[in-house]
């Protein structure tokens, strides 16, 4: 089964075959309402672990989305920019944003599986 | 739409139903208020195809008294009041001695006394005013005791005709004293959505009953003030505090038209010089509504660019319209770029979005015609 990570900013991370697929989780598309565009990164874009990825604008705001992992970006979710509400009906499924490649895989033990950030979000 | 807690939020009379409904409350004006219910974009388009219900009660509600209640209050702003008839309402400003707007507020004319609804956020400061400058002239009496309730939509008039068969007869802009689950309410045929509706002042006491018996309607559901703002953006309309302040005069703000023939030929309101020198020269920027291409949201403070490359305004409003599916805005512009088609240019995260200047509304308003 693939592994599921997460970060403190509401990203989460799949496995793959040694590729990541990244989106954002339940908890963040209910915090930023419907969803009305999101910004995706160009494929090969090189990414850094906490720093700008993407951008999702809500009705309410612009929210930046974090690389979860050192990496590059292989492949984006095409099908989001026509469909951005599917960041709100499908966050951990056809919302995903990109694929990456992880150039740290060490860095994955600063991500939390699903039990922590479900601890994690019960405190926010 | 949220802003920090530094003292204690007020409630309105529907809070403790807001949250029993499942709203997620923010803070507002110094008030707990409803950001949305079902979700933002599903509220806009129920008000826009059946009937929402808005809780507009951190709204400020007085009642002007007075023999000569009407000739005072013309006295504080450039709109006509003098000629309102009896049961009927009109969209004014309060304006400063510079032409600056100190708020916009509805004003309805009763028999023995103007009725008054102003921004929340002014409310304090308007009432004041008010009271300052009409001293010896009118009492100004705070109704605080109202609620206020917005019914909006095209389902809105079939709704509140089942509660009072006389609300489906009543024109836009007009008031009526209607007995609404046994209370007699305030009833406006008006609204900020663009949509035909009503507002209601309905004593505090009531308000919770009546927003439930509202909302077991089948087209009435809960609407939130997120919704209210894509509502009001659609619609061309201004929120105070972002589109319109003490730095814009009625003229900049295209309200030019709420200063009627009279006023401008008797002058006499605070602001007179500016207003008239701006009627007549026209003004050096004016407020217009702005289409940008795709759905990128252009927001509040974004600069507006000339396809030279100048920064020729700033962008007041600016969001996701459900009914067009594309990103709307308003803003100031300097004058010589104000012509609808325009093409102008924003920059978003350092990438260059086109647009162009519009007509306002975008969406055409569907009051009641009757």
């Amino acid at each position: 089964m693939a592994e599921i990570k997460y970060t403190r900013d509401h990203e989460w991370i799949r496995i793959e075959d040694g590729i990541g697929v990244v989106g954002i989780t339940d908890y963040a598309q209910e915090q930023l309402g419907d969803v009305v565009f999101v910004e995706l990164p160009d494929v090969g874009n090189a990414l850094s672990q906490g720093k700008d990825a993407a951008v999702v604008e809500s009705v309410k705001a612009a929210s930046e989305v974090y690389a979860p992992l050192n990496g590059a970006v292989l492949e984006i979710n095409t099908a989001l920019p026509d469909s951005p509400e599917m960041v709100n009906s499908d966050p951990s499924g056809a919302g995903w944003f990109y694929k990456m490649s992880i150039a740290e895989p060490a860095q994955l033990a600063d991500l939390m599986d699903a039990d922590a950030y479900a601890a994690y979000i019960a405190d926010l | 739409m949220t802003e920090s807690l530094n003292q204690p939020l007020k409630k309105t009379p529907l809070t403790a139903l807001h949250e029993g409904l499942g709203g997620k409350l923010v803070p507002f004006s110094g008030y707990l208020m409803p950001l949305h219910f079902e979700g933002i974009l599903a509220e806009h388009r129920h008000t826009r195809t059946a009937a929402g219900l808005f809780d507009v009660s951190h709204m400020g509600q007085a009642v002007l008294h007075g023999d000569h209640a009407a000739e005072a209050f013309e006295s504080l702003t450039p709109g006509d009041v003098l000629s309102l008839r009896v049961g009927s309402m009109r969209y004014t400003l309060l304006t400063d001695a510079a032409g600056g707007i100190l708020d916009d507020l509805m004003v309805t004319k009763h028999s023995d006394h103007l009725h008054l609804v102003v921004n929340a956020a002014r409310k304090d400061a308007d009432f004041a005013h008010i009271r300052e400058r009409l001293m010896g002239k009118a009492e100004l009496e705070v109704r605080s005791d109202w609620a206020l309730l917005a019914l909006q939509g095209p389902a809105a008039q079939d709704v509140l005709g089942r509660f009072s068969a006389a609300a489906r007869h009543m024109m836009f802009m007009t008031t009526e004293v209607l007995t609404l689950v046994d209370t007699q309410c305030l009833v406006s045929r008006c609204g900020y959505t663009g949509e035909d509706g009503y507002e209601i002042s309905v004593p505090a006491e009531a308000a919770e009953r009546l927003a439930r018996e509202l909302l077991v309607e089948d087209e009435v559901k809960p609407i939130g003030l997120g919704a209210r703002d894509s509502l009001r953006l659609e619609a061309g309309l201004c929120l105070y505090g972002h589109d319109i302040d003490t730095t814009t005069t009625p003229i900049e703000a295209a309200l030019a038209w709420t200063v009627n023939r009279r006023r401008r030929a008797e002058g006499g309101f605070p602001g007179t010089e500016v207003i008239m020198r701006q009627l007549s020269e026209g003004p050096a920027r004016c407020r217009v509504g702005l289409r940008p291409e795709g759905r990128i949201p252009v927001r509040e403070g974004t600069a507006i660019v000339s396809v030279a490359g100048d920064v020729i305004g700033r962008v007041t409003s600016g969001g996701f319209s459900p009914t067009l599916g594309s990103a709307i805005a308003m803003g100031y512009i300097d004058a010589a770029y104000r012509d609808p088609g325009t093409p102008v240019t924003f920059n978003i995260r350092g990438k260059k979005v086109t647009g162009a200047v519009v007509t306002l509304p975008f969406v055409p308003h569907r009051y009641a015609k009757l």
